[in-house]
């Protein structure tokens, strides 16, 4: 199929892309990397009135070191995720979740920011962001506002964005030294995750000092492991203290049931697959 | 018996060409895109056509408005079913299984009703691909929407809503074979009430796509009262004849090619809707048409196949010999009846026994209408559905006894020493060693060590448990003998035609009948004459698929490429040896009775230095100066082969699986077989084809299904959903073969086309169950998604998938309908 | 209508298009370029896999309008003055592909994932084809092939088995072609 018909802008500035999106008319979607926009155009789910392409935007692209943080530009592609030396030595978890990311070709095109503007439950990125604690800058006409993750995701393929806002950088907490690991579970190479777990620990002697798990597609967004983080800090790195922890990873949990789960097997997932998460985060 | 060749150093005779492994001529255009897909072709002034399609499974047409599409821009024309009403008539069904089944007709544009989401109710014809898209979203129909029948269970009860309202019941026919009725074997009843032990299970074979690679595609180009239709079709022939039957386009009017072919597995082998009205709307306009299917359409509305809910009863004596076996089918046939639809089953219905020694067997199918796209043929066509129930009742037999599950096949299975052996179905099989597949397989696999750590690995109640799945398969290829056909109903016959031009410079033109889509044929049939004319691999070209050229056919399905189509191209050949003999003698003035032909030449025996190649013989008979009285200036030959039987490949597949309990999540750990097809032509080809049927079988045991919702809806409606493993959701194969000939053909080759894909489903489920049998699983439903399997192992038994474990004899209730007898030997 | 100049397998084009063009319909529409083949909507079945600016991507999942200024390379643009890149020669040694339409894309993925990884092992050759689909081969000769490319690619002499005809390496030629009387 071919999409319907659009009108199409490409910007190379940020402030010419917030303008190009205030005057693309009622329905203007935001065209980051395309792999999850396109196809939906082209199954004319989606038949936007405008769509403002981003891909020459230069300043969106990149890793940057800023203090105790990086900062990554929404426009920058999971390939270039995958060989970011700051990703590498700071933010693992996010390499390792973005190797799991569709296949080769997608990843040369689709886009960090993106894949967390789209705010799909089932995405790997969202639940990595909320884990590491990232910051999501926001610009809009009227200037810049950083959202935490925690307020981003909002429901169902639903942001913090508002109408005429761009997702710009995301700003991660660098975490060296943090043992992390990202468990997904699907049924073949190219399916979503039933469910997925983004586990960071910080380990103290043989000790849990901190740990961050950050859990996909257990509900209309991506989840924060709360209870299992509060039973795993200060616990012993021992597999009976991980595996207790770990039954507390569906608390509060609302996961939807569909073709490939239904919502007490992606609850049961959840606990082992959180298990095994922080088992292998912590280098056991 | 022939065996695998191997060069022979003792005398000149060049090297054989049956048995190498030959890279593809075929390669060449695929790898460099210089290809011929329908889709490719541009003609001047052609216009593009787009389906509006139905989004209710089952209602009838109360308005259509299409005056907003007339209007758009680049709109040509907008057809509905009531404007071809009177010349689409009724897609074709050639296979009228019993003679009350019921076809309730298909037209290719719904009129009044549809009956399945997805089915045509309008087409848009327009300058481009765009613009025919575009309106159809401007199309308005308005449907009085039906109950709508989807579950096999419910559609035939007697208070069921019907699929269609001119019919009396949602059942198309009920088709039995009961083999004490047939003489072929004891009575079934009596072996069941006499038997020690009986075994009953519900197997489901859920619904498939063949998801072939390349969309179908169509495109007719007129000229006067000629039409030309190119489609990405495995039958060119066969729709030729279907089309001028159905639209009254005279067959001699009508010219099919099939160019590039970009796969089939049996969901191209039917005249579609779309071909129809392809060619109806290039005769209406006067002007080429093409159409091309996206994916979602393709996935949605070209056919599927298997869904057949199995209920099989097995009867043994406690030390595990087999005294019975009862089979009875629901087949869904989705809303109407293609062209082999009805037939699907039947064609399984002689192979449940598998390979063992039965006395007694009774099948009974019926044929169910549901408001679901029509079921055709999918790769192994009705012998997959019947191996998978045979292994995997074996197993639950074997459970039943306490016995191993290679003991019970090995004690019921036909010995090699009693081959031909005719088994309880009535099918002769010709030749094989089952004993020597299975330990040849056991050792590729190396079993005991796979065993030794499933051992361990359940002792120590680990979180991964280790199975091992067998299936020790047989299947019926070559398809077919005409009378045997015949005697089943089917409209047509299974003869294979081949014509050999011998061209002034020595080259061979090679015409076959059998159209390939991806099967290597040009490679193969080039080897096949290389050998018997004795010229050169490379001076053989191989022309297929356009009915103007190869005139007479009947296409590529059922394994029966080289068994029977092979067959005709070696056929020819001796025919173009024999002519050009009598040509060789008179130019050598010697008689024919003292000719030799060996390597291509023809030498008076025992005078050594004379000789006359074939290929200069071509060249004397185009001069045509100097030849024999009485005899036709040619060596052209053409030959037609019907085969006296069907081949029967066999082989051991054998699945090592690792089972995660915790997840449900199952990995294939190592994958052997041996497979003997009889005579291997080309080693890479048969690999190749085994590769593939592997993973089409194993799909369909760990990630295909087709999921209909509630109304109708097909949800596994993209890649998405519908789940064809990538690289990385295969293992590696270990593959090997035994090799015992076929009789019933000169090259020996049994087929190759179906194996992999027959023979590994139940390999793979047996061996994911005896991974976790411990833990009280009996059955899981196919695909073997983690969490099916994880809730037959956290609930037991079938994991809640399954209906009650009635005896299929308390289900059977019909023991009194027609019998189809006989017909097979 | 949108004006787009690009470079397609060393020629160069400027082309008026819609903005909701496919860069694969572009190419076999208006280009000619039929040897990229579309399969299927959603972007899984990578058969129409091309090199934008030297990287691969799946040409039904980016606007023509987004290659301007851009290089394109396809199927047709690799072999070199009439000789076969080693991608595409493996592929024919290997027995890499059955019916042939996802050969186009594949090759094309294989040769951007031996471009990252230069001796890719059978499990990473399986990871990096994943974004591309065959219903034919089973992908076992397809991996060979890849490795073997890779091997010519990175001018190894490919190493051990992978060198040597498939079925003389492993199964249908081989040990296991039993002879039975």
């Amino acid at each position: 199929m071919i999409p319907a018909p659009f009108a199409y802008a490409r910007p190379s500035t940020i402030d010419e892309a917030l303008q190009a999106v205030a005057s693309g008319g009622e329905d203007v979607k935001i065209l980051a990397g395309g792999q999850s926009l396109i196809p939906v155009m082209r199954l004319r789910l989606a038949a936007p009135e405008t769509v403002v392409d981003l891909t020459r935007v230069a300043e969106l692209r990149g890793v940057r070191e800023e203090g105790d943080a990086i900062v990554v530009g929404a426009m920058t592609t999971h390939s270039d995720v995958l060989s970011d030396p700051l990703i590498a030595r700071y933010a693992p978890l996010i390499a390792e979740a973005t190797e799991t990311v569709a296949d080769r070709q997608v990843r040369h095109r689709g886009t960090f920011g993106g894949a967390l503007a789209h705010a799909d439950p089932a995405g790997d990125l969202p639940a990595v962001a909320l884990a590491l604690d990232a910051e999501f800058v926001v610009a809009g006409l009227e200037g810049r506002r950083t959202v935490p993750a925690a307020d981003f995701f909002v429901d169902y393929l639903t942001t913090a964005l508002q109408e005429g806002e761009l997702l710009v950088e995301i700003r991660i907490p660098k975490r060296e030294g943090w043992g992390m690991h990202y468990e997904k579970f699907n049924r073949v190479a190219q399916a979503w995750s039933i469910v997925a777990v983004a586990a960071a620990v910080r380990m103290e002697g043989g000790r849990i000092a901190e740990a961050r798990i950050g859990l996909t597609n257990m509900g209309p967004t991506p989840l924060r492991a709360s209870a299992v983080e509060e039973a795993l800090t200060g616990a012993e790195a021992t597999g009976e203290a991980i595996a207790a922890a770990a039954e507390h990873a569906a608390d509060g949990t609302t996961p939807s049931s569909d073709l490939n789960a239904q919502a007490d097997y992606r609850q049961h997932l959840a606990q082992v697959l959180t298990r095994r998460a922080v088992t292998a985060a912590a280098g056991l | 018996m022939t065996l695998v060749e191997e060069p022979t150093t003792a005398d000149a005779v060049p090297e054989k060409e049956i048995g190498k492994a030959r890279r593809r001529k075929e390669d060449a255009r695929l790898i460099t895109g210089r290809t011929t897909w329908t889709d490719n072709m541009v003609l001047p002034g052609m216009l593009h056509m787009a389906f509006v399609r139905s989004p209710v499974a089952h209602g009838k047409i109360t308005q259509i408005d299409v005056s907003a599409a007339q209007q758009a821009p680049g709109v040509i024309a907008v057809f509905t079913g009531r404007d071809v009403a009177d010349e689409q008539g009724s897609l074709p069904c050639a296979w009228p299984v019993t003679p009350d089944m019921v076809n309730p007709g298909h037209p290719s544009i719904a009129v009044d009703e549809v009956n399945h989401v997805g089915e045509a109710v309008a087409v848009i014809v327009a300058r481009s691909k765009v613009a025919a898209q575009d309106a159809v979203e401007l199309v308005d129909v308005d449907y009085d929407v039906l109950p709508v029948v989807l579950d096999m269970e419910e559609a035939v009860k007697a208070d069921a809503h019907l699929c269609h309202d001119h019919t009396s019941s949602n059942t198309s026919y009920h088709f039995v074979f009961d083999a004490g009725d047939a003489g072929t074997g004891a009575d079934t009843e009596q072996a069941f009430a006499d038997a020690e032990v009986v075994v009953s299970r519900r197997f489901v074979q859920q619904r498939l796509i063949p998801a072939f690679m390349e969309p179908r595609s169509v495109v007719v180009q007129p000229q006067g009262d000629n039409y030309t239709l190119w489609s990405s079709t495995q039958i060119p022939h066969i729709l030729r004849v279907m089309l001028a039957m159905v639209t009254g386009v005279p067959e001699h009017k009508l010219r099919v090619i099939a160019p590039d072919v970009g796969g089939g597995f049996g969901g191209k082998i039917t005249p579609t809707p779309e071909e129809v009205v392809t060619l109806l709307v290039a005769r209406r306009l006067g002007k080429p048409i093409k159409w091309t299917e996206t994916r979602s359409e393709s996935l949605m509305t070209a056919h599927h196949g298997r869904d057949q809910i199995q209920y099989i009863d097995v009867a043994a004596d406690r030390e595990g010999n087999v005294k019975g076996l009862r089979v009875r089918l629901l087949a869904d046939m989705g809303a109407y009846l293609r062209l082999i639809t009805p037939g699907i089953p039947a064609l399984g219905a002689f192979m449940f026994p598998g390979i063992y020694k039965f006395p007694a067997y009774r099948f009974e199918c019926d044929g169910v209408f549901t408001n679901k796209v029509p079921t055709d043929a999918y790769r192994g066509a009705g012998r997959p559905e019947a191996t998978f129930a045979i292994e995997r009742i074996m197993d639950e037999l074997a459970d039943e006894l306490g016995m191993d599950p290679l003991e019970v096949r090995k004690k019921n299975w036909i010995n090699a020493e009693e081959f031909p052996f005719t088994t309880v179905a009535g099918l002769q099989y010709d030749s094989g060693d089952y004993e020597k597949a299975t330990q040849d397989a056991l050792d590729l696999l190396g079993y005991d060590e796979l065993r030794a750590e499933q051992k361990r690995r359940r002792e120590s109640n680990d979180p991964l448990q280790l199975g091992i799945g067998f299936s020790t398969f047989t299947e019926m290829c070559g398809l077919a003998p005409s009378r045997v056909l015949g005697s089943l109903s089917f409209g047509a016959g299974g003869w294979e035609s081949a014509s050999i031009r011998m061209l002034p410079t020595g080259k061979v033109e090679v015409v076959t009948g059998s159209t390939p889509h991806g099967q290597g044929h040009e490679t193969a049939w080039s080897q096949l004459v290389a050998d018997h004319l004795g010229v050169p691999f490379e001076d053989v070209e191989v022309l297929h698929g356009d009915t103007a050229i190869s005139s007479k056919g009947l296409d590529t399905y059922g394994s029966r490429s080289l068994v029977v189509g092979g067959t005709a191209v070696v056929k020819a050949a001796e025919k173009v040896v024999a002519k050009a003999r009598r040509i060789a003698a008179h130019l050598l003035e010697a008689s024919e009775d003292d000719l030799e032909f060996s390597g291509g030449k023809f030498s008076v025996r025992g005078t050594p230095g004379t000789g006359l190649g074939i290929q200069e013989i071509a060249l004397a008979i185009f001069a045509a100066h100097d030849y024999p009285e009485g005899i036709e200036p040619s060596i052209d030959a053409e030959a037609t082969f019907d085969p006296e039987n069907f081949s029967f490949p066999h082989g051991t597949h054998l699945c090592a699986m690792e089972v995660d309990t915790e997840t449900g999540f199952v990995k294939i750990r190592k994958y052997a077989c041996v497979d003997d097809v009889g005579t291997i032509v080309n080693p890479l080809i048969v690999e190749g084809q085994v590769h593939g049927g592997l993973a089409q079988g194993i799909a369909q045991a760990l990630y295909e299904e087709a999921v209909y919702d509630a109304d109708g809806n097909l949800t596994t409606g993209t890649f998405v959903d519908y789940l064809v493993p990538a690289a990385s959701d295969l293992p590696h194969f270990d593959t090997g073969n035994t090799v015992h000939t076929a009789p019933s053909n000169p090259i020996g080759a049994k087929g190759v086309g179906e194996a992999g894909c027959i023979a590994s489903t139940p390999a793979v489920v047996n061996a994911a169950i005896d991974a976790v049998r411990h833990l009280g699983v009996s059955d899981i439903r196919m695909p073997l998604t983690p969490e099916r399997v994880w809730r037959a192992i956290h609930e037991g038994g079938d994991g809640g998938d399954r209906a009650s474990a009635r005896t299929n004899a308390q289900a059977a209730d019909s023991s009194d309908a027609p019998s189809t007898a006989g017909g097979l030997q | 209508m949108t004006q787009i100049s690009v470079r397609v397998d060393g020629a160069s084009y400027s082309d008026d298009v819609e903005p909701r063009t496919l860069l694969v319909h572009y190419l076999r529409e208006q280009l000619g370029k039929v040897g990229t083949v579309v399969g299927c909507d959603t972007s899984n079945c990578g058969a129409c896999t091309v090199h934008l600016d030297g990287e691969a991507v799946k040409s039904c999942t980016v606007f023509a309008v987004q290659a301007d200024g851009s290089e394109v390379t396809t199927i047709e643009g690799i072999s070199q003055n009439g000789t076969l890149h080693p991608m595409q020669k493996a592929f024919h040694e290997m027995h890499g592909l059955q019916c042939g339409f996802c050969t186009p894309g594949m090759i094309m993925a294989s040769i951007d994932l031996v471009n990252d990884n230069p001796d890719p092992s059978e499990d990473e050759v399986r990871e990096g084809i994943e974004g591309n689909l065959c219903r034919c081969t089973g992908y076992q000769n397809i991996v060979r092939a890849v490795q073997q490319a890779a091997g010519e690619m990175h001018g190894r002499a490919a190493s051990g088995t992978s060198h040597e005809s498939p079925a003389v390496v492993d199964t249908a030629a081989a040990p296991h072609v039993a002879v039975q009387s």
